[in-house]
């Protein structure tokens, strides 16, 4: 009892008000992260807006070009667009081919069979294993003479073609490396379609719904915030690829798999062109905001919530 | 009705079988990558370019193992790597549970404002960021340490400061409202009362957190320069490029690389299971 009359506000100066100082209690919480927000995110960005308004190679002091690199970018720069060209293609091909895979994937592990949990497991697997490894291992797969996938298609005849060495296959075999993480995707289809009631299901059946349809109007309708999650993440981190391209062909051959990332990077620190690089990353930016703009202004149309049915 | 039942039934059976086997060849499938690399990791040089290739290695050559991990000094990447895994993650469990907390249960004006622009900040790409960022750590000295992989984790990441945030609104109230009567300050009931319970959801940021760092290369490439501070990503690029490799040693250098990441896996189902149960975290 003592120790709620503590807590009425009092008049003397020397105690504030439990409101306020919850409201200092929480600006202590979130110091850590409002230091770090200005530190690694604001202040980069604004610092990177203004490297991108100089020339600059770090060992000289940078000098203001204004508007220069962006205009020299859209103009005379050819491998400007050439990756951002690249970086797009292989964005929409495989962003689609993994959303739609991992939605199989889904379909078929979300089954009462026997052993249901490893098969979960190993197609999972894979996905957990990114970074270096994972592109070295692929490397050794697309091997032209005695790699995997040719040695797979030596067995049925086919001469396979010189996958990460030439400029019309290199991009193919890097989007078959990237879909061998459709686990990641996948689970989060899993989750989807075990949070829907099978009441649903049940009535359909009752009402003599086919497979077909119960797929159609229950169960799609019902993933498609799954399928938002997948879609705007899987942009956002498709078009920022850096480490598998690196890796595994560090743009070659003849600039057939030159990434935008990748094209930034080797105009940061190989041709120390800080400015040029941070008007890139700006361009960036802008592109994938204005992607998930996009994306979540037409999401209306066709993503259904169930919040909304009830 | 009888015979329809029964039928409808031998039609699930037999559903249930073809899905099994799609399953069963896709899984092999999906696992053949990792056979052939075991199996090449096994082979001897002049094996590996082989066709057609044997699936079983005949000299079976356990020794590329021990070659391939001292030819580069994996023992020595391996530590680097596991410093900046651990020293990261003790900053990001110290600076996110506590911005965590601050988020779900603090209450001050200003507060939706400042979740929402922690949210978004997820959304901006590495790239604007990380040459500043360079600029920034260049301009104290830290390039070519491992400060500049490690203090950024003292200053919380979205992401995990989201997911605990979620656990944290989800542990009763009734606990920290009996604490505050008994007098307790905001820090005791954080580490006393909040803490222990949200173990679950430390464990699943501090496995998060091993992968990221494990897996990273990008910002260890940039910031890390002498060879003897290389992380694991980039003592096996570096090994990659390397003039007489050979691909039987690259598998095993690879595969070994991989499995923290396989074990962490396979801890971690159970842990994501007993996290998820006990917090009733669904939703």
């Amino acid at each position: 009892m003592a120790a709620l009359a503590d807590k009425a506000p009092r008049i003397s100066r020397r105690r504030l008000s439990l409101r306020t100082r919850e409201a200092i209690a929480f600006y202590l919480c979130i110091t850590p992260w409002l230091l770090g927000f200005l530190f690694f995110y604001l202040g980069p960005m604004v610092a990177s807006f203004g490297f991108s308004l100089t020339r600059w190679d770090l060992l000289t002091p940078p000098e203001f070009i204004g508007l220069d690199n962006y205009v020299r970018m859209f103009t005379r720069d050819p491998l400007f667009w050439k990756s951002l060209q690249i970086t797009t293609i292989y964005t929409f091909s495989y962003v689609t081919l993994d959303l739609i895979l991992a939605l199989v994937l889904a379909l078929l592990l979300n089954q009462r069979i026997r052993g249901i949990g490893v098969f979960r497991t190993v197609y999972y697997l894979p996905s957990v294993l990114a970074g270096v490894a994972y592109v070295v291992m692929w490397m050794w797969m697309f091997n032209p003479q005695a790699g995997l996938i040719n040695t797979l298609l030596g067995y049925v005849g086919i001469q396979g073609p010189r996958w990460l060495q030439s400029p019309q296959w290199a991009l193919p075999a890097l989007i078959i490396m990237g879909l061998w993480s459709v686990g990641r995707s996948m689970v989060i289809y899993l989750a989807g379609l075990q949070d829907i009631p099978t009441v649903l299901y049940e009535a359909a059946k009752i009402d003599g719904a086919s497979r077909w349809q119960e797929f159609w109007k229950i169960t799609l309708p019902l993933l498609t915030p799954a399928v938002l999650f997948n879609l705007i993440f899987g942009i956002i981190m498709t078009f920022q690829s850096f480490t598998n391209v690196y890796v595994a062909t560090n743009g070659g051959p003849l600039n057939s798999t030159l990434f935008y990332v990748v094209y930034l990077y080797r105009k940061a620190f190989e041709h120390l062109s800080m400015g040029y690089a941070s008007a890139m990353a700006w361009i960036l930016l802008l592109i994938v905001l204005a992607c998930t703009l996009i994306i979540f202004r037409t999401s209306g149309r066709w993503v259904f919530y169930r919040g909304e049915l009830e | 009705m009888a015979a329809m039942i029964s039928s409808m039934r031998t039609g699930q059976r037999v559903r249930k079988a073809l899905i099994f086997l799609l399953l069963c060849l896709g899984a092999v499938v999906f696992m053949l990558p990792l056979f052939w690399a075991i199996s090449s990791s096994f082979k001897p040089d002049y094996q590996v370019l082989e066709f057609p290739p044997r699936w079983i290695p005949d000299p079976f050559r356990w020794q590329n193992y021990p070659e391939a991990l001292t030819y580069i000094p994996f023992g020595r990447y391996t530590l680097n790597t596991l410093v900046i895994a651990l020293l990261a993650i003790t900053g990001n469990i110290l600076s996110c549970t506590l911005v965590a907390y601050g988020f779900a249960r603090l209450r001050a004006p200003g507060k939706s404002f400042f979740f929402v622009l922690m949210l978004s900040t997820m959304m901006l790409v590495d790239p604007v960021r990380i040459i500043p960022m360079y600029i920034e750590f260049n301009a104290l000295g830290w390039i070519d340490t491992i400060k500049p992989l490690v203090v950024p984790a003292f200053f919380g990441s979205p992401f995990y400061i989201f997911l605990l945030r979620q656990f944290f609104l989800s542990i009763p109230r009734e606990l920290e409202d009996a604490a505050l009567i008994d007098g307790a300050n905001r820090l005791q009931i954080l580490w006393r009362i909040i803490l222990p319970l949200a173990r679950p959801a430390i464990a699943a940021i501090a496995i998060f957190n091993f992968q990221g760092v494990w897996n990273d290369f990008l910002p260890p490439l940039i910031f890390l320069h002498d060879h003897s501070k290389f992380t694991i990503s980039l003592g096996l690029n570096f090994f990659r490029s390397s003039y007489d490799v050979h691909w039987g040693y690259l598998m095993a250098a690879s595969l070994v690389a991989m499995l923290p990441m396989v074990i962490v896996f396979f801890l971690a189902q159970k842990q994501f299971i007993e996290g998820i149960s006990f917090s009733g975290m669904k939703g």
